[in-house]
Order: C-alpha cells, then sequence, then structure tokens
C-alpha cells in the first residue's frame, strides 16, 4: 500500500520574542543595519522535536495528547501552512484541511458567494462547487439562510458552513483538528457519517482530537505527542489506555496536589476554635453552616475529638484521586481523641460537582453503636463498588455526637475524579445489561464505524 | 521563486473571485453602492478645482486649463497607487485567517487589492470620458493607442511595491503607519496638482527620479495635451524599472512566505 503521508523527523521551532521583537520597528532595524539579526529568533520553542510518522493511503489516522503537544503544529506542517524546521513532510494527492472553519468568509457577502469564494480557495473550480452546491447546502442545514449575508449567521451557521464546504471539497487527504463540536448531535452524527463514507471509498483521513473515544472506535492507528515528541504509534486502544494511564497520572497529581492545599487551609482557619480560648463556649466556635447541605468547603468542630487524616486508597491500598468507575475504594480516617468518648459517631457522604448529595451515611446509621473511643486510631469506610458515572465527586468526612454536635467536620474537602469509558449520564451506575427478544439484533463491536452499540455491560 | 510565478497563473480564477468579492463587498450596504467609485475621484477633483480656481485663481499656468481636466487625468492613477498600497501593507494581516489556518497562496492577497483599486479606475474612466466631451477636447486614437502600455508598466510598478509592503508589514507593523504620510509626500512630488513645468528648473530632476512622474505626465500627455505624445522614451525606462520592482517585491515576498504563518 503506498503512503498518503510521510513525515520524517519533523521538527518545528517557533519563535519566542521576549521583549526584543515589540520595540523593533524597521528604522531602528535599518539603522543598526539588524534587519536580518532581527528577524532572528531571541529564545525558541520546540513544538515539534523529530516526529515522523506515515499514514498509509485509505487509513484513518489519530493523533492525541494533551494541551500544548504539538498536534495542531503537525496538521498545519502535513496541511502545508507552516514548514518544518527540519525534516520533512510529503503529502499524495490533494489535501483538505479542516482546522479553521468558514476561515475565508467574508461577513458582508451572502452565504452563497461565500460558499463559492471558500470553495475556490480550497482549490474547486466554479463548475465543481455548482454541482456540489444544494449538496453543501443541505449539509450545512442552511437552505433558508443562504442568500442572507454571512455577518448575519450565528457562529454555528457559520461553522456548519465552513464545515459543509471544506468536506464537499472531495479531498484525497482529509485534515481535522477537533471540529467536531460545530453542531448539534445531529450534525455531528452527520460528520462522523461523512467521515465514514471517506473511509468507504479509500480516502486518507488524519484526525486531530481530544475524544479518545472517537479514536479509539474511528482510527486504524494512533500517534500519541506529548510535548512535541512521540510518545507512542500504533494500534488505537493500546496508545490510548497507555495515554489514559498517563493523563490519570496527572490529574493524580494535580488533585493531591490541590487537596493539600485546601485541606491545610481548612486546618489553619479553623485552628482557634480550641477550647482554651472558648472553652465554656464550644458551640459558638463550632460554626456549621446554617443548610448543612449546601456546599461550602470548610472545616469546623469542637476537636474533642479530631480527624488528623484522610486517605483515600485504592484496591491496592495506595492513596489515589482516581478511580474507574466500579472500582473498589477505601477511605481511611485517622482520628485522635484528647479524651475518651462515649458519644462518637462517623459519617462520611460523597457530593457531585454540583454540590448534589449523593450519599451519605454514618455509625449511628449503619446501627453501629457507639461504645467507648480513645487515643488515636483509624477508621475505614470501606466501598466494593464506587458505581458513580464519570465525573468529579468531593467526600464529606466526619466525627460528631450523636445529636449532631460537631467535634470535627471536613466539608468537601477531598476530591476524587471518577473515570468511566462510556459516557453514561446522571450520578449512579447500577450494574446493569440490556436484554432482548424478538426481532432486535445490535452490530458486533468493530463493524465498520458504530455508535452507541456497545453492550454496557463492563 | 519562478517556480512560484507560475504558480500564480493557476490562481487566476482565485483572484478573479476574490476581485469580484473586493467590489462586490466594498459597497454592500451602502445606499450609492457603486457609484461611490465614480463619486470619489469626482468629489475631490471638485475640492482641488475650488481650491486652485476660486480660492487661487492664476495659480497655474493656461496650458494646463481646464485645471479640473488636469487634475482628474493624475489623480484617477494616483488613487490606484495609493489605495494598492495602502490595502496591501494591511492585506496579510487582515486575512491572517487564510495565511495561518488555510493553505492560502499568500501573494494572491496583494495582487488582488491591486486589481480590485484598477477596476475602480477604470470605473473612473467613463466620467473622464464626460469631461472630455463636456470640454470638447477631441483624442488622438493613435496616441490613446500608449494607454494599455501605460496601465500595464502602472500594474508592475504598483504590484511589485505592494508585495514588498505586504512582506514587511508582516515584521515591521510600523509601516503602515509611515505609509500615509509618505504616500502624502509622494503625492506632492508628482505633479497630479500641477504640471512638471511649473516646478523650478533646479529640481526638476528630483521630480524625474520619480517614477510615478514620468506615470502621470504620460498619462496627461495621452488624455489631456494636445500634439503626439513625447515621453514615451521615459515611460519605456519606467517599464523596465516597473519589472525589475515587481521581481524585486515578488523576490522578496517569496523570502519571507514560511514566515507569514507564524508572524502574522
Amino acid at each position: 500500500m503506498k503512503n498518503a503521508i510521510e513525515a520524517v523527523n519533523v521538527t518545528k521551532v517557533y519563535r519566542k520574542y521576549a521583549r526584543k521583537k515589540q520595540f523593533a520597528t524597521l528604522k531602528s532595524a535599518l539603522l543598526s543595519g539588524s534587519l536580518v539579526s532581527e528577524l532572528q529568533p531571541d529564545e525558541t520553542f520546540e513544538a515539534l522535536r523529530g516526529v515522523s510518522f506515515t499514514v498509509p493511503k485509505g487509513c484513518t489516522y489519530g493523533v492525541v495528547g494533551r494541551n500544548g503537544s504539538g498536534k495542531s503544529t503537525l496538521l498545519k506542517c502535513v496541511a502545508g501552512i507552516t514548514k518544518p524546521t527540519t525534516g520533512s513532510v510529503v503529502v499524495d494527492g490533494r489535501i483538505s484541511a479542516l482546522i479553521e472553519l468558514g476561515a475565508g468568509f467574508h461577513p458582508e457577502i451572502s452565504g452563497r458567494e461565500n460558499v463559492f469564494i471558500n470553495g475556490i480557495m480550497l482549490g474547486l473550480t466554479k463548475k465543481e462547487i455548482q454541482k456540489r452546491f444544494d449538496e453543501i447546502v443541505e449539509f450545512a442545514e442552511l437552505k433558508d439562510f443562504i442568500d442572507a449575508p454571512v455577518k448575519t449567521y450565528s457562529s454555528g451557521m457559520y461553522m456548519r458552513l465552513g464545515f459543509a464546504v471544506a468536506i464537499h471539497v472531495d479531498p484525497d487527504v482529509l485534515l481535522v483538528d477537533e471540529v467536531l463540536a460545530v453542531g448539534d448531535q445531529g450534525f455531528t452524527v452527520k460528520c462522523l457519517d461523512k467521515f465514514a463514507e471517506f473511509r468507504r471509498r479509500n480516502r486518507t483521513i488524519l484526525l486531530v482530537t481530544h475524544s479518545l473515544d472517537l479514536v479509539e472506535k474511528f482510527c486504524d492507528q494512533a500517534l500519541w505527542l506529548d510535548r512535541g515528541k512521540t510518545h507512542g504509534e500504533g494500534d488505537p486502544k493500546r496508545v490510548i489506555s497507555a495515554y489514559i494511564v498517563n493523563v490519570e497520572k496527572a490529574e493524580e497529581q494535580q488533585l493531591a496536589k490541590e487537596e493539600a492545599v485546601r485541606v491545610a487551609h481548612a486546618a489553619t482557619e479553623s485552628q482557634p476554635t480550641t477550647d482554651q480560648q472558648q472553652p465554656h463556649n464550644p458551640v459558638e466556635t463550632a460554626e456549621a453552616p446554617p443548610d448543612m447541605f449546601k456546599a461550602t468547603e470548610g472545616r469546623w468542630g469542637s476537636r474533642e475529638l479530631e480527624v488528623t487524616g484522610v486517605t483515600i486508597v485504592d484496591s491496592a491500598g495506595t492513596p489515589s484521586h482516581v478511580f474507574q468507575s466500579g472500582d473498589p475504594l477505601t477511605v481511611r480516617i485517622g482520628f485522635r481523641a484528647h479524651e475518651p468518648l462515649r458519644d462518637f459517631v462517623f459519617g462520611f457522604g460523597i457530593f457531585n460537582g454540583d454540590g448534589v448529595c449523593c450519599y451519605g451515611t454514618n455509625t449511628n446509621i449503619d446501627e453501629l453503636e457507639p461504645d467507648r473511643l480513645s487515643g488515636e486510631g483509624e477508621v475505614r469506610f470501606v466501598i466494593d463498588r464506587l458505581d458513580l458515572v464519570e465525573g468529579t465527586y468531593k467526600f464529606d468526612v466526619a466525627a460528631h455526637k450523636l445529636d449532631g454536635f460537631p467535634y470535627d467536620y471536613h466539608r468537601q474537602l477531598y476530591t476524587i475524579r471518577v473515570k468511566a469509558r462510556r459516557k453514561d449520564v446522571g450520578i449512579y451506575r447500577p450494574p446493569h445489561r440490556w436484554e432482548v427478544t424478538g426481532q432486535v439484533t445490535f452490530r458486533e463491536p468493530g463493524s465498520g464505524f458504530k455508535r452507541g452499540t456497545d453492550d454496557a455491560q463492563d | 521563486m519562478f517556480y512560484h510565478l507560475r504558480a500564480l497563473l493557476k490562481y487566476r480564477g482565485l483572484i478573479q473571485t476574490l476581485v469580484a468579492r473586493d467590489l462586490t463587498a466594498r459597497y454592500r450596504g451602502s445606499v450609492l453602492g457603486f457609484f461611490w467609485s465614480f463619486f470619489n475621484p469626482l468629489l475631490l477633483m471638485a475640492v482641488y478645482t475650488f481650491v486652485f480656481t476660486v480660492i487661487m485663481p492664476g495659480a497655474h499656468p493656461t496650458d494646463i486649463q481646464p485645471y479640473g481636466l488636469f487634475f482628474f487625468c493624475g489623480i484617477l492613477p494616483w488613487t490606484w497607487l495609493s489605495s494598492s498600497l495602502t490595502e496591501s501593507a494591511n492585506v496579510l494581516i487582515s486575512g491572517g485567517n487564510l495565511i495561518k489556518k488555510v493553505l492560502f497562496p499568500a501573494e494572491v492577497l496583494p495582487i488582488v487589492s491591486v486589481l480590485a483599486n484598477l477596476a475602480h479606475f477604470i470605473l473612473g474612466l467613463p466620467i473622464l470620458a464626460a469631461l472630455l466631451v463636456y470640454y470638447q477636447r477631441p483624442l488622438d486614437p493613435v496616441e490613446l493607442l500608449w494607454f494599455p502600455v501605460i496601465l500595464v508598466v502602472q500594474f508592475f510598478f504598483t504590484t511589485g511595491l505592494a508585495l514588498l509592503l505586504a512582506a514587511l508589514t508582516v515584521h515591521f507593523r510600523d509601516i503602515k503607519d509611515i505609509l500615509a504620510n509618505l504616500l502624502t509626500l509622494w503625492f506632492f512630488s508628482t505633479p497630479i496638482i500641477y504640471s512638471i513645468q511649473m516646478a523650478p528648473e533646479g529640481y526638476r530632476w528630483v521630480l524625474n527620479l520619480n517614477p510615478m512622474t514620468h506615470l502621470a505626465i504620460s498619462y496627461q500627455e495621452v488624455l489631456f495635451h494636445v500634439g503626439p505624445h513625447g515621453h514615451w522614451k521615459w515611460l519605456l525606462a519606467v517599464g523596465a524599472l516597473s519589472i525589475v520592482v515587481f521581481l524585486a517585491g515578488y523576490f522578496v515576498f517569496d523570502r519571507l512566505r514560511d514566515s507569514f504563518a507564524e508572524e502574522v
């Protein structure tokens, strides 16, 4: 099979002009005779560092990577919009780049005229556009507005028209940069169908996206860029899962850092509530918010029983902040009692990103009668299956009296992120499956381009 | 470089469309629309004629009477040049999206502004014709054959400068600011509101160094002055120069081409 795109050792160095450039004028450049040196960079930034890859004809090739990893630069090099500083990119066939949709639209003239002009810019002839015009308008869903000036279009209409023109150029190589977010669900589906049609006609697609799902389902091969370097290449499933692990690791670090800051902050803020200063009026120091279900971070309580540390660990016992939906999770609550207590309850609550209480319980609700407690120790709240949908969740951890008087209340200080490969909605995911009888069949996963046909069983 | 020059031919459909877009888009939303192409030079002519015939009567010799017509012969091509250059200096920056996000031949943009302004120039010609009829000044058809030659010379000259300015402005934004003043200076050092004969002998060589002088004189000779076109030697010299300017402008543009996408 012949290659549609061959990139060899592509390096792209951008110039960073820290200060010099801002004051550079033609006059000063001419006066100091530095016209040439003025065009030299002060500082350089390597957006791509020796990236090589080949895309065979008819292949759909996905590029993933975090923000700033050089994906768009790579696409621009392939499109020929910028030249690589070193290395080479060879593309066989007509390219159409869905990088900026409707880039050449003139706001004052009508959609109809813009379609023609845009088409010609993208390399079509007038006749070709004539032939495809109805199809383009149909695709963009702009039949009623095609004769209105483009400046009156909404941004969605603008994008749709741009997308419609670009996709109807009928290129041999289609470059797509994260442009699927241009319309409602229906339009996205239409775009994906169009891509699928491209695939069937053995055209090449280079897809840059953050939608890992799309890459996994849609691409034959994937490339993972990390800070301008190739970090992995090959089978999309493998590349994506490696990428996800990496992203989660970074997320984990980020969450851990944030949590440390939050806990430290809450601790210092609530510190002087102690018994020495106001020993006879502990209630005042326990400034619980008036509405317990209102979501505000914080820490309060009289501290006779102190929650000294909260660690969220995974099944292996390693502290973690990122969990897959359905994973086991344990909350380890360390405590220290300043005096022996007979009246104590440990509580735990889960809130989602909107501050909605997803679940809450305590030892009292769970019918654990307090007997006695003293010194230091650890209470563990063990969850066998964390059946939550994807999202960020915050935990409440509390120690209080049976009547609710708080010893140490940690309100939403602990954050975890739940990851799920399926984008189901809501809060809770019951373990489930679909069963059918009668004339219903679902396609096998992997047959062509599929959407939502996976069975939901893990 | 010559490879790219040849590619320009391939873009003629694109250039054509963009010029048409420029022309239709410019007056879209204005009441008079295309008539502005006629009115602008007419209004300018009215202003200068008022100044030089009512406020300062007798400031010019009789051989450039009627003054309005004389002025019109010079201001039309001048407007072509100055508008083209002003627009070109801005065209890569305002078209930044095209250069950054689409595979687009950048040189098309300044060329389009030169051509769009040529179209305005040509649209002004019927007014010139009307003035010629009004003042009853017949044209020599043989002399008129020079007219397209002058046009071509000015086209290459203007395009060369437009390419140069467009490319340099990307790197030196201040060109835009200085350009307006330079154009004013250039306007007054070109015999448009006066005739070359009115310039002091000692300074005439300075005016002769200005290529636009010879283009303006050529237009005046063909369209205004009676008698044969005596300036053709100068015109051909400027023609040779304009080719050089064009190639130089294109060369610089071509050299800086790769930096546009990053700098715009």
